[in-house]
């Protein structure tokens, strides 16, 4: 049985596709079975941050409507054969998805997998709603920067109104990812500080990722952070993410690439 | 990692341009419902549902959009009661260009 995960945020372009991969990758890495599904009805991206966009034959839509099997839409990764995506339709609207039919593929999710993963599109409209609806545990994504806080608190309120968990009058696990952040612009106080962003959202905090190139490098190349370069700063972020999740005790901290003495004395001249 | 790196001054940007135009090109192409890989799918499906019964869960589809080639790949397992006579069989279609 399968736990649901919701990957929200309220605010666009902060990392929720970025991290519902990562996060499903570095799940199958630890050797679970895993299903992305991309909720982004009309603008997917998730098969092209996962690399499977060439291979989209049917999608959530087609499922929910009952013109394809769920098997036949999921596409199962090239590199991590327990990672599943199930794409977004590209041309139809959010209106086509139906309660009852969401209903029905999440429970047959569950069924399969060990983890389900809900990537949210962006805004607080059917289609956010939906991709919370049925989850046993959310992720926050949030940028160090005011609007993207802010639309965070208000993602947490629907998390604990609109979901059937709190609708039962049970409490919501959710956690913050805080993504893009830099401790050097923290710490010259040109950033909001991680303890200034978990006061003011107040709930736990599973992953600090840190501003990195390699974030960029692996959307480029369609690849999961996690798999593209299993060692560099954000994906051992993501990783310890997940173990966080498993229940393991994993210590906080900033992951940070080593620098070669070329690279920091090029950062000192520039900073 | 960082040693390849060095090596493939390039990085991964061409490979995201790349990308992109291949998807984009099909995305374009089938605004309409007329994307030729999916109409083929629809019709492929259908003229074999004409004759025989065939369990959904038995069809698997794969599909890998290129460049020049995409390639379709249906896998139907047809029950014994609607060969008749010869035993299960195995239906495999297409590959095919794209324009």
């Amino acid at each position: 049985m399968a736990k649901v995960l919701v990957v929200t945020s309220g605010k666009g372009g902060v990392g929720k596709t970025t991290t519902t991969a990562a996060l499903g990758a570095a799940l199958a890495q630890a050797g679970k079975s895993v299903a992305v599904v991309d909720f982004d009805v009309g603008l997917r991206n998730l098969d092209l941050v996962m690399g499977a966009e060439r291979r989209v034959v049917y999608d959530l839509i087609n499922v929910v409507n009952g013109d394809a099997k769920l098997n036949q839409a999921l596409i199962r990764d090239k590199r991590l054969e327990k990672l599943h995506l199930l794409p977004a339709s590209q041309t139809r609207d959010k209106d086509a998805l139906t309660d009852e039919g969401v209903a029905r593929v999440m429970d047959e999710l569950r069924e399969k997998f060990d983890w389900v993963i809900c990537d949210s599109p962006a805004g607080i409209e059917r289609g956010a709603t939906l991709a919370m609806r049925h989850a046993d545990v959310a992720v926050v994504v949030t940028n160090p920067e005011v609007s993207s806080v802010r639309d965070s608190d208000r993602i947490i309120g629907l998390l604990d109104s609109k979901t059937l968990k709190a609708e039962r009058g049970e409490t919501m696990e959710k956690h913050l990812i805080l993504t893009r952040y830099d401790p050097a612009r923290a710490d010259r106080g040109d950033m909001l500080k991680i303890e200034d962003v978990l006061e003011i959202l107040s709930i736990p905090l599973l992953a600090i990722i840190p501003e990195s190139m390699e974030v960029l490098r692996a959307s480029n190349v369609g690849c999961p952070v996690t798999l593209n370069n299993p060692l560099c700063a954000p994906a051992r972020a993501y990783t310890d993410a997940v173990r966080r999740l498993n229940g393991d005790a994993v210590p906080m901290s900033v992951p940070t690439d080593k620098k070669s003495f070329l690279d920091k004395l090029f950062t000192r001249r520039a900073a | 990692m960082s040693l390849l790196n060095m090596f493939n001054r390039r990085g991964s940007a061409p490979v995201a341009r790349d990308r992109l135009q291949l998807i984009l090109a099909h995305e374009r192409a089938g605004v309409g419902g007329s994307d030729l890989v999916m109409v083929l799918r629809e019709e492929i499906l259908a003229v074999i549902a004409k004759h025989v019964e065939v369990n959904s869960d038995k069809v698997q589809i794969r599909l890998d959009r290129g460049q020049d080639m995409s390639t379709l790949d249906i896998d139907i397992e047809l029950p014994l009661t609607a060969v008749a006579k010869a035993g299960p069989a195995k239906v495999k279609a297409a590959k095919l260009a794209a324009a």
